[in-house]
């Protein structure tokens, strides 16, 4: 199966103040088509940085990254949008979903940016609300849902561009267990469905979710191993 | 621009911030009113100067000699200057299609003139018969000078109201004779003058028994023309102007007068004081434009600064967008189009409320030299086309902000 990621040497560093932080030291290692990985790590290992490098909010110093054979590069910002659009779906801690519009809209919102006509865009926007359980709230505004059905509303909309990518930074950090594993379900039947997914977490059991779990540490993968996929479903 | 969801957008923010959206547009709304207002005002004051000029509609040059005072040509400077009869036969045939109404002049200041046993002391004017018309004397009863008069040197008088009462009482005077320093003359006709009771105080006689009777040679006192009526004030104001410019040069070179001697020979033009006003007028009209648009820039800058807010607060929002895939360019549409249609709003409100006013208020106001204050068409249309560059000029920086927020410094979770 082909690499839908590949990263090659990728360095990263930030200025602060008169000092250099180095925070990613040379990171090598690739995904396929279909895999579900997990990126672990304390705090300061990097572990953000990359997930943005690899979202296209960012751009490494040095080092390749590879999409779904696309060289990402001195993209521009116009380029960058459209890029992110098409490839890649963004689900965060914090939901990020825009509060004064309805699910259906903030679902319905990536299409929006790929100029798909109105009629066309709520069906599909509708058809993730349903995917992710939530076509009855699809009126109401996300102070109106819960923290779990917040983050189901943002993984419709992340899948609501059909991206080749989910990027999940932290999905279940705001949520509590017993929400966080209904969520991870869906992420793992999402999965089951053939789309690669990396989930940014610094929970042990949510890492036992996904199909791999990479260790960053310091700016380094530390360790990259397969493991035995615990289905969400167990602790429902 | 005219897609839907970013109207609906627009909307949707607007009435989350509803006294905001209030409070900015009256900055702008009262800018464009004032200038209107303005605008309105500095119409009307033109439309009353010229109401008030063209009443008279006699655009009137007159032209008088003096003394040289300056040498010319060899000639020394204290000539006396002397119109002739000749001057004006080649005035009236140079300047023809110029020209709508000539008269010579030749006359004396103080005539004493008896009837019976009243008499009194009243100017006496040679003239031609189209000085009726540039003095504005109407007819009470008779006739006034004409042509045959002129021809024949008739001893024939044309009275004013004033010297009728004074001479005839109730009496009607036509036909009577009156003594000019023992000279009889008839009464064909006395007349009135919107001028008032001292105009009616002269007499008027045919110019070519005036000079004959006091020794006038064929001596002229001065000329009086009007020039045939413009379409438009302003180009009566132009016409006339290069009329007694013409003029003035043609009367210099005919009596070897240097160009730029002012006293020899004279022209006066009851137009120029008009020209000054309505000099005057357009540095008020550029004033009030001046004010106006500084009132609109006050306004702008409150819309660009409520702008930056919003794109402050709703950084987030940005962020979220542009990783979702958002370009630059919606981006700044957004911001753009949402101070823009702010701005052209609250503009509009402001235009039609000025409109309003003036159209209710104007008709009201009875002035001299003010009257019917207006907006035109094109001016509308100005005021409009400056409230979308506003717009723009308000929207450009919040949003070229907006564009320049990166996602992951707004996504960044606090």
């Amino acid at each position: 199966m082909q690499n839908m990621i590949s990263i090659k040497d990728l360095h990263k560093s930030y200025q602060i103040g008169n000092n250099s932080l180095h925070v990613l030291k040379g990171i090598n290692f690739e995904v396929k088509e279909g895999d579900f990985v997990s990126i672990m790590g304390s705090s300061g290992s990097g572990k953000s940085t990359l997930l943005n490098i690899l979202g296209i909010l960012d751009e490494a110093d040095k080092g390749e990254y590879w999409l779904d054979g696309v060289l990402i590069k001195n993209l521009n910002e116009k380029v960058a949008a459209q890029y992110r659009n098409e490839f890649l779906g963004f689900i965060f801690q914090s939901f990020n979903l825009i509060n004064y519009k309805s699910a259906l809209d903030n679902v319905a919102l990536p299409l929006y940016y790929q100029g798909i006509k109105r009629k066309e865009r709520t069906e599909k926007a509708m058809h993730y609300l349903e995917k992710v359980g939530l076509a009855d709230w699809a009126t109401h505004t996300p102070n109106e849902l819960s923290g779990g059905q917040k983050q189901r509303v943002a993984i419709a909309r992340a899948l609501a561009s059909n991206p080749k990518v989910l990027l999940a930074d932290e999905p279940t950090g705001a949520l509590d267990s017993k929400t966080s594993y209904e969520v991870m379900e869906l992420i793992q039947a999402i999965n089951d469905e053939g789309k690669t997914i990396l989930v940014v977490t610094h929970e042990h059991d949510i890492a036992q979710m996904t199909k791999r779990i990479v260790h960053l540490k310091d700016g380094l993968v530390t360790d990259d191993k397969i493991v035995e996929q615990v289905r969400a479903a167990a602790y429902v | 621009m005219f897609s839907l969801e970013r109207w609906e957008e627009i909307f949707e923010t607007l009435s989350r911030n509803k006294l905001r959206a209030f409070l900015t547009g009256l900055s702008v709304s009262s800018g464009i009113f004032i200038l209107v207002i303005l605008l309105g005002v500095s119409r009307g004051m033109q439309n009353g100067i010229e109401k008030e000029f063209q009443q008279d509609a006699v655009t009137e040059v007159e032209v008088w000699t003096g003394t040289t005072t300056v040498g010319y040509k060899g000639l020394n400077p204290g000539r006396d200057i002397q119109l002739k009869n000749e001057d004006f036969e080649y005035s009236s045939k140079k300047f023809k299609s110029q020209i709508d109404k000539k008269s010579g002049y030749y006359g004396l200041w103080s005539v004493v003139m008896n009837y019976k046993k009243e008499n009194g002391s009243y100017e006496m004017a040679g003239v031609h018969p189209d000085f009726q018309n540039i003095e504005n004397a109407s007819m009470v009863d008779g006739r006034f000078v004409n042509a045959n008069d002129i021809a024949n040197y008739e001893k024939v008088i044309v009275i004013g109201n004033r010297v009728k009462l004074d001479l005839f009482k109730d009496k009607n005077p036509i036909g009577e004779y009156i003594n000019l320093t023992g000279i009889p003359f008839k009464v064909i006709g006395y007349y009135t003058d919107p001028g008032g009771e001292r105009e009616e105080t002269r007499t008027y006689v045919p110019i070519t028994t005036a000079q004959r009777v006091f020794n006038g040679g064929n001596n002229l006192r001065l000329m009086s023309f009007t020039i045939a009526p413009a379409a438009t004030f302003e180009q009566a104001v132009l016409e006339s102007d290069f009329f007694s410019k013409e003029l003035e040069k043609n009367m210099k070179e005919r009596h070897t007068v240097a160009p730029e001697d002012m006293s020899a020979i004279r022209v006066f033009n009851t137009l120029d004081e008009a020209k000054r006003i309505y000099d005057l007028l357009n540095y008020i009209d550029l004033f009030f434009w001046f004010v106006g648009i500084c009132t609109i820039i006050a306004g702008v800058v409150g819309v660009g600064n409520i702008m930056i807010i919003v794109v402050k607060e709703r950084t987030k929002e940005i962020g979220i967008r542009k990783a979702i895939g958002a370009k630059p360019a919606s981006i700044i549409g957004m911001i753009l189009q949402e101070a823009i249609f702010i701005t052209f709003i609250a503009g509009f409100f402001g235009l039609f409320v000025g409109l309003l006013l003036l159209e209710v208020v104007g008709p009201q106001i009875q002035s001299d030299f003010f009257s019917n204050p207006e907006v035109d068409m094109g001016v509308a249309i100005k005021t409009i086309f400056i409230l979308i560059i506003a717009g723009a000029f308000a929207g450009f920086f919040p949003a070229y902000r907006a564009a320049k927020i990166k996602p992951i410094i707004a996504l960044r979770d606090e």
